[in-house]
């Protein structure tokens, strides 16, 4: 039975949850982000510890160094949960679309300049590699890290991360077929550009500590990467050369990288605010990777600019990050 | 022989993907429960993407099939122009 | 190398291949170990991940394009579900019970699916599976937050939804999904795949999600409906991925065919536990029916569990252990626990009921051998109390089986008069289970079960030490979400409401 029952007025009992309301108070309806992200993660009486690591407890908010309060202090600000998330991206993807479609009929690859088109072949279609290490790295975030919305993020940023592989994966296909895939892949197998960094990335990928995963992946060698990639040499440099083309088909990337930061971000200052060991940690951390990779990116960037620029480049990428690191509340 | 089916939510959409189901799998059988249609074989189904264009009027895209589907069994082996559910045994 | 070269056209799979499968790498710096190091231990050999197959080969950008309208669709309905009033279109309003369960019991177990599927994502030497298991991890989480959106506004205005945090950590009946999930997550990989991949999504969530789902929008919920759906049709990729999942390990090694089937064993057990809940949801919440327990089990249970188990036969595999029992039990499962959850009504933030006159017939319909026959009586006895002016309760404690922690309220699969009892010693203590097929799970792996937390002898000891005002106050239970429906401030407040819509 369908019956018409807009027109009537009833009280409501709760205004909220429980949970909600130990935390926002009930003056306000809790919007949806909160009500799908906050203390979700089950906290007490776990059942059995895991048999992978009996050590440990199933969520275990001691796998890092760093030490919250309350884990659900890290929100985040683009508050973020699945429905907000697909619907952003679905239209950022449909953009994607069409800038692909336009550079096809207007047939954009086929007059760029040679030496662009080098340039993103070297450069950009290994970085797919990369983003997949970013992709693996992040899922170990969200599946070990504590509280649902410092770890909720993390499965969104990991499957962006595949998303931009993938984009570069198609980037790749329309400059230069299957060819062009195999071809970086042997770069980043081989190439002496790219083994700094592969080798980076293998390292981290056997690093255990969520958070230490998390700020070096995510603020470190991202803060570097793509001001370093995407804003400098492809929105600048190939621009300059007459490859619009190629920043056409990488600006998810750049979107996608001022989008994130807000959020990465929000995070490091809301742990360096928590503790003065917390500070200490993440300070170390930072520093020895942001010295740390802006000497792998080095030669990457060769890849692209002579010797003196590519130096500039990758030195105001470090500069770029440590002022964001700062304004974090670090090195202070 | 063991039934594969697949089901879908009812609503316009499907109705044609129904329909072009039923073309393609003349045994099959169609059952409606509240909410849902089930369509189900014995050993086989396919869901071919021509004949969904045809009843549709359209360009169909196979993975458009997740939006409306609801579940399935049997073994399936999906690509740009058909997806094929069976068993085995 | 000729940069400027024209594409060929790529057909689905192979570009798949290039945009996933093709983007790892083999380690040379470091050792496969230090980067995958939980993926040997539980014994399982793999020669060759790039054997794995994924069928429904999604990438990001039609992820997002398809999730995205499935999610415009599902929130259109609630949204409009909340601004019309759309609770007071379901059928009546016990059928809320069975919704507060969902929150209660399901939405935490999807989240901690969700978890437990971005362990597994990063934990797996491929990245076949490695991707598909990662999509499974995001639309886990996606289900449990549509379930608690779409809840909110059933909250605004009954009992029993609003402390569902905290009762999924304390409340007694909650810890049935919850020690079944912790159970699968402190599994490793493999085993967690089988856990939930495969016996929970493949064999059992179709009969979750549904005849009952079918039966939510039968009984007026467009809400729940919807969720349940939506839901379902990522399972169906959920699904597809279990079963590739359990052929990639049975066909990369023989060595992996006994422990594979070892765990189908003890999974298909646990999750048969697990549903007991959903076949008292289904043969006595949903005031409407699409169909029982029974007839659901045939469908989803026997013809599509056949049809898995014939197929799967040509590795070796046998149905699990247990079915047989599982067979012997489906006629009376949903009675029993309905009758538990009645007798030990004071303590469930839901509220149960005895049986209407036309609740009976169809129950003695549906159930002809064993209803009229075992149950009837029991629940005549309960009316014959509440009409003497009594109530109908057991404020003993059910002794849970210390594996699927339900009370220990199951028959004898042969004989339906005598309470199934087990128990097994380890280490100098006695441990109970309500079946031969817990206690088989518990023996194979003792020093995992006993650290089980069970919530009742948590109520005997400090600080509770037996209180059980004490109790309802730490597991956030009111008195107005527990007891008896007939008497209940959601059906008082449901029946003003509707009156109130057709008088105006």
């Amino acid at each position: 039975m369908q019956i018409d029952v807009q027109t009537v007025n009833i009280e409501q009992k709760n205004q909220t949850f429980t949970h909600l309301k130990k935390r926002f108070g009930d003056k306000k309806i809790p919007s949806r982000y909160q009500e799908a992200s906050y203390d979700l993660q089950a906290v007490e009486n776990l059942h059995y510890r895991p048999t992978w690591a009996p050590e440990q407890e199933l969520y275990d908010p001691n796998l890092s160094k760093i030490r919250m309060n309350d884990w659900y202090d890290l929100k985040d600000p683009r508050q973020f949960y699945y429905s907000t998330y697909t619907l952003n991206r679905a239209k950022q993807q449909e953009t994607m679309e069409s800038n692909f479609k336009t550079v096809e009929s207007l047939n954009l690859i086929e007059g760029m300049p040679d030496p662009v088109l080098a340039i993103a072949q070297n450069l950009l279609i290994p970085l797919r590699h990369a983003s997949y290490a970013a992709n693996i790295n992040n899922t170990l975030v969200c599946g070990y890290g504590y509280g649902t919305v410092f770890t909720q993020p993390c499965v969104y940023h990991a499957m962006d991360n595949l998303g931009i592989a993938q984009y570069l994966s198609r980037l790749g296909l329309m400059i230069g077929d299957v060819e062009a895939l195999e071809a970086a892949k042997q770069d980043w197998m081989d190439s002496d550009a790219w083994q700094p960094l592969r080798r980076s990335l293998e390292d981290l990928m056997c690093v255990r500590d969520p958070v230490e995963v998390f700020i070096k992946q995510n603020f470190v060698l991202d803060g570097l990467l793509y001001p370093l990639v995407y804003q400098r040499i492809v929105d600048q440099n190939l621009v300059e050369q007459g490859g619009s083309g190629i920043s056409i088909l990488t600006q998810f990337m750049t979107n996608w990288y001022l989008e994130s930061k807000r959020w990465v971000d929000s995070v490091l200052k809301t742990m360096a605010a928590e503790s003065a060991e917390n500070k200490v940690v993440l300070e170390e951390w930072v520093d020895t990777a942001a010295n740390h990779f802006t000497s792998v990116l080095l030669p990457v960037a060769g890849l692209a600019v002579e010797g003196n620029q590519a130096d500039e480049l990758v030195s105001e990428a470090h500069d770029e990050l440590l002022q964001r690191a700062k304004k974090a509340g670090l090195f202070k | 022989m063991s039934k594969v089916f697949i089901i879908l939510q009812a609503n316009e959409e499907t109705r044609s993907i129904v329909e072009a189901i039923e073309q393609d799998n003349p045994d099959a059988e169609v059952v409606h429960e509240p909410a849902m249609v089930k369509v189900q074989a014995e050993g086989s189904l396919v869901v071919r993407r021509e004949t969904i264009e045809e009843e549709i009027g359209r360009e169909f895209d196979m993975q458009e099939l997740n939006i409306n589907l609801i579940t399935l069994s049997g073994n399936v082996d999906e690509d740009e122009d058909a997806l094929t559910l069976t068993w085995n045994s | 190398m000729d940069i400027k070269k024209t594409p060929k056209k790529l057909n689905v799979k192979e570009k798949y291949r290039l945009m996933t499968r093709d983007l790892a790498w083999e380690p040379s710096y470091r050792d496969e170990k230090e980067i995958y190091p939980y993926v040997d231990y539980e014994g399982i050999k793999v020669h060759d991940w790039s054997k794995w197959e994924d069928p429904f080969r999604l990438t990001m950008d039609a992820y997002w394009k398809y999730q995205a309208e499935k999610e415009r669709k599902y929130y259109a309905i609630i949204d409009a579900h909340a601004q019309n009033n759309g609770h007071l279109n379901v059928t009546d309003a016990r059928y809320l019970t069975a919704i507060k369960l969902f929150l209660q019991g399901i939405s935490p177990a999807e989240y901690a699916s969700h978890r437990g599927f971005a362990r597994v994502g990063r934990e797996f030497a491929g990245v076949g599976p490695q991707v598909a298991c990662q999509m499974q991890s995001i639309d886990e989480i996606r289900h449990a937050q549509t379930q608690v959106h779409a809840m909110s506004n059933y909250n605004k205005f009954y009992n029993g939804f609003k402390d569902f945090a905290s009762q999924r950590d304390r409340i007694w009946y909650n810890s049935v999904p919850r020690s079944f999930f912790d159970d699968a997550m402190s599994a490793g990989p493999f085993e967690f795949l089988i856990a939930i991949g495969f016996s929970f999504e493949y064999v059992l969530t179709n009969l979750l999600f549904v005849p009952f789902m079918s039966g939510a929008a039968y009984n007026g919920d467009m809400a729940t409906c919807t969720f349940g759906f939506s839901a379902q049709s990522d399972e169906a990729r959920h699904m597809t991925l279990g079963l590739e999942c359990i052929k990639f390990m049975l066909e990369q090694d023989p060595d992996n065919i006994p422990i594979v089937q070892k765990w189908i064993d003890k999974w298909f057990w646990r999750g048969c536990r697990l549903l007991t809940l959903v076949a008292a949801m289904m043969d006595y919440m949903l005031p409407k029916r699409v169909m029982s327990w029974r007839e659901a089990w045939n469908i989803y249970g026997v013809e599509n569990g056949n049809a898995l188990f014939r197929d799967l036969a040509r590795y070796g595999i046998k149905p699990p252990m247990h079915w047989d029992d599982v067979e012997k039990s489906i006629d009376h499962t949903s009675h029993q626990i309905m009758l538990g959850l009645y007798q030990w009504k004071f303590g469930t933030a839901f509220h149960s009921w005895t049986p209407t006159a036309s609740d009976i017939e169809w129950l003695k319909e549906k159930y002809p051998t064993t209803f009229e026959k075992y149950y009837l009586p029991r629940w005549e006895y309960a009316i014959a109390q509440k009409e003497a002016g009594g109530e109908y309760n057991n404020f003993g404690l059910p002794k849970l089986c210390q594996v699927c922690q339900l009370p220990t309220l199951f028959t004898e699969p042969d004989d339906p008069t005598q309470l199934c009892h087990r128990e097994t010693d380890y280490e100098g203590e006695k441990y109970h289970f309500c079946s031969d097929g817990c206690q088989h799970v518990f023996e194979q792996e003792p020093e995992k079960y006993v650290q089980a937390w069970l919530p009742m002898p948590a109520l005997m000891q400090e600080p509770l030490k037996g209180d059980l005002a004490a109790w309802m106050e730490w597991v956030s239970l009111e008195p107005t979400a527990a007891g008896e429906y007939a008497s209940s401030e959601d059906k008082a407040n449901f029946e003003k409401w509707r009156k109130q819509v057709s008088t105006d």
